[in-house]
């Protein structure tokens, strides 16, 4: 996708440190009008504190912010009007109302979604009563989603968006999220669930000790592992593993309740066949899988950890 | 244009938040009781007490109850400032609901502003209410000299508040400020006269006490109840208690 505006958020060298803690080292991102950005990392990665410098609630050491061309530290007034917020743990008054926060909030903008509709679209329609301390996590959650969004943003800051909602209400905030991008809503998203950045970034940060590590799309992500295939198959006889961990292409075997998943590359799908025929095993409900998001998410920060212990190393 | 009408026509932020944190503080009845009710309900109790509807040739002709109902406007300031606003401010710090503010148009001083307003207004109400109550049903003249009373009560409402504030950000959690709030609360109503009205204190108690804003405001209230100026003095130590704990309050001040 060509796009001819200016983006809609763009960090550069951000660094911002507490104490002798280096939370966020030297972050470079740039996410586009209209996109879905997911940023994916460990606890303790800098996620947050980049999205609290992003969205003007810390004031970055060094390096630079510009959302939406303005900079949250001094422009705070005109950020707040187009950007919503959802931190990872903010409050509320205890005795407020799901009624009241959500007038409340839409109160602040200038052209508010309608609150009520929002708020069924969340499945909050029968809490509308309800004060905040008696809703339970989940329905904390959504409210929080439905307050960063009802003043229509043209940035949305989502840090940990479904962080406690059950399954069913996580795709129903996804589709949310999905249709608010459709209606030109720019959206940065942490998480910690590949499943969400699978399904719903455009493109992925991955994060590391406050670093960028890389940023590509779910599907560059999971082609950069060293399998992106996963091959799994009940063989109809006793098959050691060994005769397939040698083949090219072949990065892992390994037995899960009398399956073999077999790790590997494209080009070795035929080879494993190959194999298996000669060796006069039938491969019982054979499934050719992409490797998940998770695994290549696993593979790069593992291999980040390694390097940065190799470097240790060298240095001592 | 169009967004220039729709910004004008909107409540302001300030004025929202305003109108929340009020319709908030209607919601517990335990907390305005404290502040609105509990003064002239001990005024009431101890106007009960004959010999206190008496004058008195010692307090120069006045009655003990006389003295009562500035106590008693002291007594309200004291129960918003330190029983009430502390806990709500340290709450919605520890339970970052100015964080969640800060991300709006809206701003976690409006909360702050919101929270002095509405327990200066439980004050004014409270105090109205010991002084109509003192009128119509002890007798007790209005104040003599009605602008240098209000001006007093409003340095005693500042001061008190300020001390409220300033607890709310030096304590590390909502637990330590309702702490903190609590051991000052029972020397404050000692120097306010709640137990011992500060004119009869004797020597040198009597002194050191007309030196902390409570005391200072009592005898301040009580000449301006009389009809007569204040003591230069006690007028300016109230001043710099209101000046002081003010600007010690907004020093002191965290967000998180």
């Amino acid at each position: 996708m060509t796009t001819t505006s200016a983006p809609a958020i763009e960090v550069r060298g951000l660094r911002k440190t507490y104490g002798p803690v280096v939370a966020v080292d030297h972050v470079d991102l740039t996410v586009s009008e209209g996109e879905i950005f997911g940023v994916l990392g460990p606890n303790g990665s800098g996620k947050s504190t980049t999205v609290e410098c992003i969205a003007g609630l810390r004031s970055p050491d060094a390096g630079t912010v510009r959302i939406l061309g303005l900079d949250p530290s001094t422009e705070h007034d005109a950020v707040k009007r187009s950007v919503g917020v959802q931190l990872q743990s903010a409050g509320l008054q205890p005795k407020l109302r799901v009624r009241e926060a959500l007038d409340l909030f839409a109160s602040f903008y200038d052209d508010p979604r309608d609150p009520v509709a929002l708020a069924t679209r969340l499945g909050l329609a029968e809490r509308m009563d309800h004060p905040w301390r008696k809703l339970s996590g989940g329905q904390q959650q959504r409210l929080a989603i439905a307050l960063a969004l009802v003043g229509r943003p043209k940035v949305a800051l989502l840090d940990e968006l479904s962080t406690g909602l059950d399954p069913r209400s996580r795709r129903e905030v996804w589709e949310l999220v999905e249709e608010i991008r459709a209606e030109g809503t720019t959206i940065l998203l942490v998480t910690h669930l590949m499943e969400e950045a699978q399904h719903l970034c455009d493109r992925i940060a991955l994060v590391q000790r406050g670093r960028i590590l890389v940023v590509d799309t779910p599907d560059g992500l999971i082609g950069r592992t060293a399998a992106p295939l996963v091959m799994s198959f009940v063989p109809d006889r006793t098959l050691d593993a060994a005769e397939l961990t040698g083949l090219g292409g072949v990065s892992d075997v390994m037995e899960r309740g009398g399956r073999l998943q077999v790790a590997c590359d494209d080009s070795a799908v035929l080879l494993v066949l190959d194999r298996l025929r000669d060796l006069g095993v039938q491969p019982g409900r054979l499934r050719i899988a992409e490797s998940s998001l998770d695994e290549a998410y696993l593979d790069l920060i593992t291999a980040d950890d390694s390097a940065d212990a190799g470097e240790r190393e060298t240095v001592r | 244009m169009s967004t220039a009408t729709a910004s004008t026509a909107r409540t302001s932020p300030a004025v929202a938040m305003l109108r929340t944190e009020a319709r908030l503080m209607l919601r517990e009845p335990g907390t305005m009781f404290w502040i609105v009710l509990f003064p002239t309900i001990l005024l009431s109790i101890l106007g009960a007490i004959p010999s206190f509807r008496e004058p008195d040739e010692t307090l120069g002709g006045i009655r003990v109850i006389d003295l009562y109902v500035p106590i008693a406007i002291l007594l309200s300031a004291i129960m918003a400032s330190l029983m009430s606003m502390p806990a709500v401010i340290s709450g919605y710090r520890e339970n970052q609901v100015l964080r969640r503010y800060a991300t709006t148009p809206a701003r976690p001083t409006h909360i702050l502003m919101a929270q002095w307003i509405i327990h200066g207004a439980g004050i004014l109400a409270g105090s109205v209410l010991a002084v109509a109550v003192g009128r119509i049903v002890f007798d007790v003249a209005l104040p003599g000299a009605p602008l240098t009373y209000l001006g007093l009560f409003v340095l005693a409402v500042l001061a008190n508040l300020s001390m409220g504030g300033l607890i709310s950000g030096l304590a590390p959690s909502s637990k330590a400020s309702a702490a903190i709030g609590t051991v000052v609360f029972f020397p404050t109503m000692f120097t306010a006269g709640v137990w011992v009205p500060v004119t009869v204190l004797p020597g040198l108690l009597g002194d050191l006490v007309a030196l902390t804003p409570n005391g200072a405001a009592v005898l301040a209230l009580d000449e301006a109840a009389a009809g007569r100026a204040p003591d230069l003095l006690h007028v300016l130590v109230l001043l710099a208690w209101t000046l002081g704990l003010g600007a010690l309050a907004a020093r002191y001040f965290r967000w998180e």
